[in-house]
């Protein structure tokens, strides 16, 4: 059953409905967009007793003002954004009930970049090409393919779940300021040079403001290219695409997903949350890790996620 | 193909890039095509989803399932295969496109950079059919080619802020049509009131890679009318 439960005061800096994409259609030119933090995502919707694919809000430095309608189970995950129940400091990383007319309000990311709002049932938008996340550039998913506005009204479905289940301290993501990226070089390493892989695997770079869902553009030591250019080619989620300024982009959910600059190297997915939970100024080095490793890296990090998710069944 | 081709390439631990050349070339596309096709019938386990582009076939995988090597090996026991014969059946889809005016305000310079009539440069434009290379930059966008020399034509020195849904456009020897409003910089010649990506339509993209493309040219009284309609184009399964 469909029940209006969230109103929006104040939608905050960006928040958007997402879930956990809409993959498929990379050969159309389409990205599969979906929540940026798979771990705090999934964690979120593990508490509130929902499926892994439920849809719920991302919110993006600031968070929103909400005022619940309808008495409903929440979980707030990711970033540190201070969240207050009608002033009251609430729980993170916990599930916690609502009652109808509490105020929900968040402030900016004291730590992290992206807070989620987890609800018991999921957040109900229509199904678009088979998901409910939100992508800006072709306006679908989500509300009409937008972010919040003040007045905006959120249904759910009936879901379960139980108040005040927790993870132990261990499985909740730290978020530094100065992190560390993992990548397999290639597809286009060898468009660059000896000492543009060095400055790559030794500087650091740090974020720009010029970044977002479609990808974070760095800044450093530029990185010496061989030649600037490539035939137009598919872009993995975590390419690391090198501009003509030498700089680095590394390409994220809401991607073109093709393009003509050299990639040197692709993120592993297991540090994609790094990136979605990093701010402008925050600092990223890069680590070469050969195939082997990487596979290793995602099998360890697939057994973290179903771990976590069965915790709090 | 050349001796150094295909290359096997790594995309991080879920990745492989099957590369066939370095040029936009129907040959090389065509090798592509031929392998995403193949892949797709051998219905190998773990393969998730196949990107051909103009030289490459972007392979995702998953990696509990498969390893880059393994997944190498049974793409590099398919290659023999590729030899010969011709891709299955694409569709030839034919566009109506509302040419010059306000729906083409590059159709004047592009047809005096070549010394053309605008007339001309709109028969030439129609006169061929085009092969969709690929599909990128937003969604549904077609890179077509093969443009003839007489009216390829550069990308604008400064792209636009803004270029309107259909906008079709030319770039050095290719052409595409704009899915979405968005910043550009072909030089657009007319427009399609054809929707060639729309989320709630099956299927949502009206193009697939390989696919051909034969544009007409149309009235703007006709472009209206079809707009109103909805109209659909005909296809031809080839």
């Amino acid at each position: 059953m469909k029940t209006p439960f969230l109103k929006v005061i104040h939608p905050g800096a960006m928040t958007l409905v997402q879930d956990l994409g809409r993959p498929g259609y990379l050969k159309y030119g389409l990205p599969p967009s979906g929540c940026a933090d798979e771990i705090s995502f999934r964690a979120g919707n593990a508490l509130v007793g929902n499926q892994a694919g439920c849809a719920g809000l991302e919110m993006t430095v600031q968070g929103g003002k909400f005022q619940l309608l309808a008495d409903t189970l929440l979980a707030i995950t990711g970033a540190d954004m201070k969240p207050r129940i009608n002033g009251h400091p609430c729980p993170m990383w916990q599930s916690f009930l609502t009652r109808a007319g509490d105020i929900l309000e968040f402030s900016f990311a004291r730590s992290g970049c992206r807070s989620y709002l987890s609800v018991s049932g999921g957040i109900e938008v229509s199904l678009i090409m088979g998901s409910r996340a939100t992508y800006l550039t072709a306006r679908i998913g989500g509300l009409e393919g937008r972010p919040l506005q003040p007045g905006d009204i959120l249904c759910r479905e009936s879901g379960g779940g139980e108040e005040g289940k927790c993870f132990p301290p261990q499985f909740i993501p730290e978020f530094k300021e100065t992190q560390e990226l993992r990548v397999v070089l290639g597809p286009q390493d060898d468009h660059f040079t000896e000492s543009g892989l060095k400055t790559f695997l030794s500087e650091e770079y740090t974020v720009t403001p010029q970044s977002n869902r479609m990808g974070y553009r760095l800044q450093g030591p530029p990185i010496e290219t061989v030649k600037k250019g490539i035939i137009s080619d598919a872009i993995a989620l975590g390419a690391v695409q090198v501009s003509g300024e030498g700089q680095p982009i590394v390409l994220l959910w809401d991607r073109q997903t093709t393009g003509g600059y050299p990639k040197i190297g692709v993120v592993v997915k297991p540090d994609i949350w790094k990136l979605a939970q990093a701010k402008p100024g925050d600092k990223f080095r890069f680590r070469k890790v050969e195939l082997e490793e990487a596979r290793s890296l995602y099998r360890n990090y697939v057994h973290f996620l179903l771990i976590l998710e069965n915790l709090v069944k | 193909m050349n001796l150094e081709y295909p290359r096997y390439l790594k995309a991080g631990e879920d990745g492989l890039v099957v590369e066939f050349g370095d040029s936009i070339d129907p040959e090389i596309n065509f090798w592509v095509l031929k392998l995403e096709e193949i892949l797709e019938e051998s219905q190998i386990l773990g393969i998730e989803e196949l990107i051909p582009t103009y030289r490459s076939l972007f392979v995702s995988y998953n990696p509990l399932i498969l390893s880059f090597w393994e997944l190498q090996e049974k793409i590099k026991e398919l290659i023999p295969f590729l030899q010969g014969g011709r891709v299955r059946a694409h569709k030839l889809v034919r566009i109506p496109v509302a040419y010059g005016g306000e729906y083409g305000p590059d159709l004047e310079d592009v047809a005096k950079m070549h010394g053309l009539t605008e007339k001309e440069v709109v028969d030439i434009h129609t006169g061929k059919e085009y092969l969709v290379y690929m599909l990128g930059f937003t969604p549904g966008f077609p890179y077509m080619g093969v443009v003839p020399a007489e009216i390829a034509t550069p990308r604008l020195e400064n792209p636009r802020v803004k270029v309107s849904r259909g906008s079709v456009g030319i770039a050095e020897s290719q052409t595409g049509i704009y899915p979405l409003e968005s910043p550009g910089g072909w030089r657009i010649i007319g427009r399609t009131p054809i929707e060639i990506f729309n989320p709630i339509r099956k299927p949502p993209f009206l193009l697939s890679p390989g696919d051909r493309v034969r544009f007409f040219a149309i009235s703007l009284d006709q472009f209206e009318e079809f707009t109103l309609s909805g109209f659909l184009p005909e296809f031809e399964q080839r």
